[in-house]
């Protein structure tokens, strides 16, 4: 008969958040070393969805042809990614867009924003154990997606921007609806307030937990609602504006510390809950500034060959920093792609701050970052 | 703020006349090529000296140069502070691809350059975890390679049709 | 049709074959498996969210495959995860289905050609019940699949065991 060992000594375990987990926003593996229930080393393992992104663009035959594939990169905020990709063709071409075309765009940008944050706030909530904010958001989301459905035909993915311009006109009464939903989502905003954000076993879960202080933050690279989280005030619609963002009249929101530590998960949320405002400001400026006439197709280029060179363009996308580094040679096709995902660096800060967090800590802490597995994989 | 030239001629005073090189293309945004052996130290003078302040590695992406049968590095840095970008270029052969680590001054670089390691096979020297990220660590090759060939079967199931 | 159309006898009895009965409380409480991998994940959860309610069938989400009767595979399969499919998909008790929701799973999806790590269709590592069709399928398709699946196991029948064959082609 074997003997049993009792080894008092090593405490420590190793155990697997595996890649099919119901609060790991997609398929991630965490690698928990643990002692008790406290966590003393993480080790994300990602991988789980690469889709060669990166060699589908170089092996289409036309620069048109990849905007599907950008809009599949990070699902929750398709818009955003086509508007990223889309600058940095027409910057490499040289080509100017009409008025109408950018007003539409940062438009559609803003509500794709508004969508993100309400599902990246939803799934947090529900992750936590409060399913009654998740429901509720996501009925408005469903106004949102409405509203696309009717212009570009399609709920989710929707291939809507072309280089040099939007593949079809909005449908005419898209003003209407737009605003009609600018006026019936502001009071839900502070619906949201009143469930969650005050909420004492939401504040008791998220406050104090997965501190980031600026500087760590800026040595790995984190950028959008993470940065500004921990009080950096840094956003690229402001700091380095493309587009005609340089036009509008918003504020960045930034966290202050008011239920915690400054830069813990409820100042994460809190930047998330603050910006939905600030994009219906947006918004309500560029309807009312958008010229009605114009024809959307007008700039398209009948064919897309950039001459030889290089360049990296970035925008804000709900996560974070989206950059292209797009490589052409004189072909129709780019020889290099690279997208630079804000979810692939910001998996990369867990290890720094999930130092002596409990298990539990953890699902807030990941959801807290807002992570989408399409685009850190690729 | 300072324009890429200017960053450049401050740097040849530091690094010398001959060692960095000033590139561009057709269009686009031009970058400057640094010799492999003095990335590491180009990287901290970027990150610390006072008058450039690059206190952030944006992206940091592998390139592969068929013709010349050489691998590339990219490196994309920002400053928040004083608000400019430059970009950086290392070339290296391709049956030699050794590249200094940067994770010891940006440490977003840790990730990055697992996955240049992952789709090219550019290594990097002094890196703490230099291991696959993206694909699983049986896979055999690296995919971003022009001329690559997939395996046909990946523990048992087909790859293909 | 329902059970409740069948012969009522005194108080209170119906009398109905095994099969119909068994087949009728299992297609009224299919409980799936939460398994969102990519972009069709984000559809699985709006068609469990209020507009299009799941709950009305009787489908609720589980997270653990020894609860659920139904997988759904919602988004593109890799040759990583092909692997923890098949292990999550022996973990579930019989009787078991499987719905493929969306073209990746379907049969690799616009990664087709040029896709060295994807799986060019769920079918090779595990039995499909269902597909549904959709890049990503709208809300209302996938209750279509729910309801395809309900007719397919109205039909089945007790004393033969149900067919599992892998479409594989590997030894």
């Amino acid at each position: 008969m074997k003997e049993i060992v009792h080894d008092t000594e090593n405490r420590q375990m190793t155990i697997n958040m595996g890649p099919q987990h119901p609060s790991t926003h997609g398929v991630l593996r965490l690698e928990l070393d643990i002692d008790g229930e406290i966590v003393i080393n993480v080790r994300p393992n990602i991988g789980y969805l690469h889709r060669c992104f990166e060699k589908h663009a170089e092996k289409m035959d036309d620069y048109s042809k990849i905007v599907p594939y950008t809009d599949r990169m990070d699902y929750v905020s398709a818009m955003n990614q086509e508007h990223g990709y889309v600058l940095a063709v027409e910057r490499m071409l040289e080509i100017e867009v009409p008025e109408r075309v950018e007003y539409i765009r940062v438009i559609m940008a803003e509500m794709q924003r508004v969508a993100s944050h309400l599902l990246g706030i939803g799934t947090f909530g529900l992750d936590l154990g409060a399913f009654t904010p998740f429901l509720y958001l996501f009925t408005e989301r469903e106004k949102i997606l409405d509203i696309f459905e009717r212009t570009s035909g399609a709920r989710l993915l929707y291939n809507y921007f072309a280089i040099g311009g939007l593949i079809k006109d909005v449908h005419p009464d898209f003003k209407k609806d737009t605003a009609e939903f600018v006026k019936t989502f502001r009071p839900k905003i502070k619906e949201l307030n009143d469930l969650l954000s005050t909420n004492r076993i939401f504040v008791q879960r998220t406050a104090n937990v997965g501190v980031l202080p600026a500087k760590v933050a800026l040595n790995y690279g984190a950028s959008g609602p993470v940065l500004r989280g921990s009080g950096v005030k840094w956003d690229l619609r402001k700091n380095d504006p493309y587009s005609i963002y340089d036009r509008f009249d918003f504020d960045i929101p930034v966290g202050q510390g008011e239920m915690g530590t400054l830069g813990d998960c409820w100042d994460r949320y809190n930047v998330r809950v603050l910006e939905l405002e600030q994009s219906l400001r947006i918004i309500e400026q560029a309807l009312e500034d958008m010229p009605d006439e114009g024809d959307v197709t007008e700039a398209v280029p009948k064919r897309i060959r950039p001459k030889e060179g290089e360049l990296y363009a970035r925008t804000e996308t709900p996560r974070g920093e989206l950059g292209y580094y797009i490589i052409s040679d004189k072909s129709g096709s780019p020889y290099r792609v690279k997208a630079r995902a804000p979810s692939f660096v910001h998996l990369g800060i867990l290890p720094a701050i999930s130092k002596g967090a409990l298990i539990a800590d953890m699902v807030a802490i990941v959801g807290s970052i807002d992570i989408v597995l399409g685009e850190a994989d690729r | 703020m300072k324009q890429p030239e200017e960053i450049f001629e401050y740097l040849k005073n530091e690094f010398g006349e001959d060692q960095l090189s000033f590139e561009s293309g057709d269009i686009g945004q031009p970058w400057i090529l640094v010799p492999a052996a003095l990335i590491r130290n180009v990287s901290k003078f970027l990150r610390d000296d006072s008058e450039l302040r690059f206190n952030t590695l944006m992206c940091l992406s592998g390139v592969h140069y068929e013709k010349e049968e050489e691998l590339g590095v990219a490196y994309h840095l920002h400053s928040t502070e004083l608000k400019h970008t430059i970009a950086l270029k290392v070339r290296v052969p391709i049956d030699e691809p050794n590249v200094p680590s940067v994770e010891s001054i940006w440490k977003t670089a840790d990730w990055h350059e697992r996955e240049a390691w992952d789709l090219l096979g550019v290594k990097f020297d002094e890196h703490p975890n230099l291991k696959r990220i993206l694909l699983p660590d049986d896979w055999e090759g690296h995919p971003l390679r022009k001329d690559y060939v997939q395996q046909e079967f990946y523990q048992g199931i087909t790859t293909g049709e | 049709m329902g059970m409740l159309d069948m012969k009522y006898r005194d108080s209170n009895i119906i009398v109905v074959s095994l099969e119909k009965a068994l087949n009728w409380a299992r297609k009224n409480s299919l409980w799936y498996e939460q398994f969102g991998l990519a972009c069709c994940a984000i559809e699985m959860m709006a068609t469990a969210a209020s507009r299009y309610d799941f709950d009305r069938f009787g489908i609720i989400p589980r997270s653990s495959p020894r609860q659920a009767d139904v997988m759904i595979v919602a988004g593109t399969v890799t040759l990583k995860m092909a692997s923890r499919i098949e292990r999550l998909y022996e973990q579930m008790s019989e009787p078991r289905y499987v719905i493929s929701m969306g073209s990746c799973s379907n049969c690799g999806g616009p990664y087709w050609e040029h896709g060295y790590h994807v799986l060019k269709g769920v079918d090779k590592v595990v039995p499909v019940d269902v597909y549904v069709p959709g890049c990503p399928p709208r809300p209302e398709a996938l209750l279509e699949g729910f309801l395809k699946l309900q007719e397919k196991i109205t039909g089945e029948t007790i004393i033969e065991k149900k067919e599992t064959e892998k479409k594989s082609d590997t030894a």
